[in-house]
């Protein structure tokens, strides 16, 4: 898929909670195709300690009014202002970038998001509504706190909750769920995204349990685009570029280790 | 419109810029951006004698203006890059020079004479320079009696423009370009990275998996510049340029320091569309100045 470098305009900034923010932006030209899984690069602006883009996975997008959105979790100086974004200001993007979940021919789908991991896990559910099928989703948070959009899951399938803590929903990680206590899953196909050891977690049941399963890694890269080397991930290829071949990967082709 | 033609070694570039190795892969993934016959040439990524998967994961770190890198040399070797790279190179509308790299002065030899073999490719850039991989690399770009060995050793095979990349990581880096110059170099590339460390006080460990790696980026500009400017006063050949570049301003110091051609390299992994750009810059300085050609500029700092 063609790569572009473009400005967008910020039209909109919603703080989730104190950690989670949305930036929904606008292009200048049409969109092109964009599907889930894929993500941008942002170029935060000129300070010494913010000097490479920064990788995000597209949220959603919303061909009618031109605007993808971009969920954010607060880490440093990067995002930290890319939090302070008012409408009207420019972010220049390059995207869409990396591959893309595939398409599963099956309707038992299952859709596993952790924490700013959940991202793609929304453009993923509208677009498997478009083709009909209807995800449920397993989503994990520390607290209640940090629980948001869950209305907004609900519109594109059935939700199920996990806190750390247990203020809300299920106790305990996303693997520790009652969905995963059932034998055999009913699902054909997981998808998932999230902090490292999650997905590894995810993608031993899922193994363990004879389920297909995809993970979106998010490893440190510095172009993005398939230059530099630096992203990769080992597979049963041997070292794998997270930003070209991935981010999406059966995880049944991760040798993780390589990834801590 | 200043003529912008810059010609080293007989060889023509249209324009002074070009991009560094390991910094623009093989410039596939720069065709959605620009027409690459927008660039003076091409480094193409190094090239050793086998395959290399490369060091572990992670491999990088963001540094105050600049990058830890230590990716180490990761690519498919000489066979591969001749028979599935090379046909999609050679009828570019641009210089392409193979960075060429090796453990032994044996691997050296053995990728300079594959190489020589390629019609289109005028140029290989001998990488004596990389500090990140165990054995080679940088350590024969450090001693300037195996500099020139290595360099001599490939002089011997390769018939064509052969340049040298020097490590910065040397205490007099006139010293070494006078060996690789000895050694047989026509032109002389600098500066690779410098050898430096990120640490991680939470976690108490080093950032990526080699614990050093190459600095590169704004922040090693100044360093660069200083070299480029000395190299400049110490041998006669022409020298290209590279070392922090982000933009026209930058590319047009390194040409006043006396570099006859620059080189982008991290600033492709930022800006995608950077080195178009560069060539428009450099093309508005020299009208904006009234200097007819960018040959006006090479080493032509004003020293009082």
């Amino acid at each position: 898929m063609k790569k572009f470098a473009h400005d967008f305009q910020v039209v909109g900034n919603t703080r989730l909670n104190t950690r989670h923010f949305i930036l929904e932006l606008k292009a200048a030209v049409p969109l092109p195709e964009i599907l889930p899984g894929q993500f941008v690069q942002v170029l935060v602006h000129n300070s010494p300690s913010t000097f490479l883009r920064r990788p995000f996975s597209i949220h959603f997008v919303d061909y009618s009014t031109n605007t993808l959105r971009l969920l954010v979790q607060v880490k440093g100086e990067g995002t930290r202002h890319m939090g302070m974004l008012a409408p009207g200001d420019t972010l220049n993007l390059v995207y869409p970038l990396g591959n893309s979940f595939s398409v599963p021919a099956t309707h038992k789908v299952l859709l596993v998001g952790g924490g700013a991991g959940v991202a793609p896990l929304m453009f993923m559910g509208d677009y498997l509504n478009k083709k009909n099928i209807r995800p449920d989703f397993l989503v994990g948070f520390r607290s209640a706190d940090e629980v948001s959009q869950i209305d907004e899951y609900s519109k594109f399938g059935k939700v199920y909750l996990s806190t750390d803590d247990g203020s809300m929903g299920e106790k305990g990680f996303v693997t520790q769920h009652s969905v995963f206590k059932q034998s055999p899953l009913p699902y054909d196909r997981i998808y998932c995204c999230g902090p490292d050891a999650m997905m590894h977690a995810v993608s031993k049941l899922a193994a363990e349990k004879g389920v297909a399963c995809e993970v979106s890694l998010e490893n440190f890269m510095a172009c993005g685009y398939g230059v530099c080397l630096c992203c990769i991930t080992q597979t049963d290829k041997g070292n794998e570029r997270v930003c070209i071949e991935g981010p999406v990967f059966d995880a049944a082709r991760l040798k993780w280790q390589s990834n801590g | 419109m200043a003529d912008l033609k810059i010609s080293i070694a007989g060889m023509e570039f249209k324009n002074p810029v070009t991009t560094a190795s390991g910094c623009f892969g093989y410039g596939e993934e720069f065709r959605d951006f620009y027409d690459l016959g927008l660039l003076g040439g091409i480094f193409v990524k190094a090239v050793t004698g086998s395959n290399r998967n490369g060091n572990k994961y992670p491999r990088m770190a963001e540094t105050p203006s600049g990058m830890l890198n230590s990716v180490g040399l990761q690519n498919k070797g000489v066979d591969h890059f001749c028979e599935v790279i090379y046909p999609g190179l050679k009828d570019l509308n641009t210089q392409i020079i193979v960075n060429v790299s090796g453990s032994t002065i044996e691997e050296y030899v053995k990728v300079a004479e594959r190489i020589n073999e390629l019609e289109g490719i005028p140029a290989i850039e001998l990488n004596i320079s990389c500090p990140n991989v165990k054995e080679g690399g940088m350590a024969f770009g450090v001693v300037p009696s195996t500099a020139t060995e290595v360099t001599r050793a490939v002089r011997d095979v390769y018939k064509k423009v052969l340049m040298v990349k020097l490590s910065p990581n040397v205490t007099s880096i006139s010293e070494m370009a006078k060996a690789v110059v000895d050694g047989g170099a026509d032109v002389l590339t600098l500066i690779n990275t410098l050898l430096g460390m990120a640490i991680n006080a939470e976690t108490q460990k080093p950032v990526i998996s080699t614990i050093t790696g190459g600095l590169s980026g704004p922040a090693i500009k100044p360093v660069a510049l200083r070299m480029v400017w000395q190299v400049f006063k110490a041998v006669d050949v022409p020298i290209v340029g590279l070392g922090g570049i982000m933009n026209a301003t930058d590319a047009i110091e390194f040409m006043l320091a006396g570099a006859s051609v620059i080189q982008v390299g991290t600033a492709n992994l930022i800006d995608p569309m950077v080195a178009p750009k560069i060539v428009k810059g450099i093309n508005e300085y020299l009208d904006r100045h009234n200097i007819p050609s960018a040959r006006d500029i090479i080493g032509a700092l004003k020293v009082c």
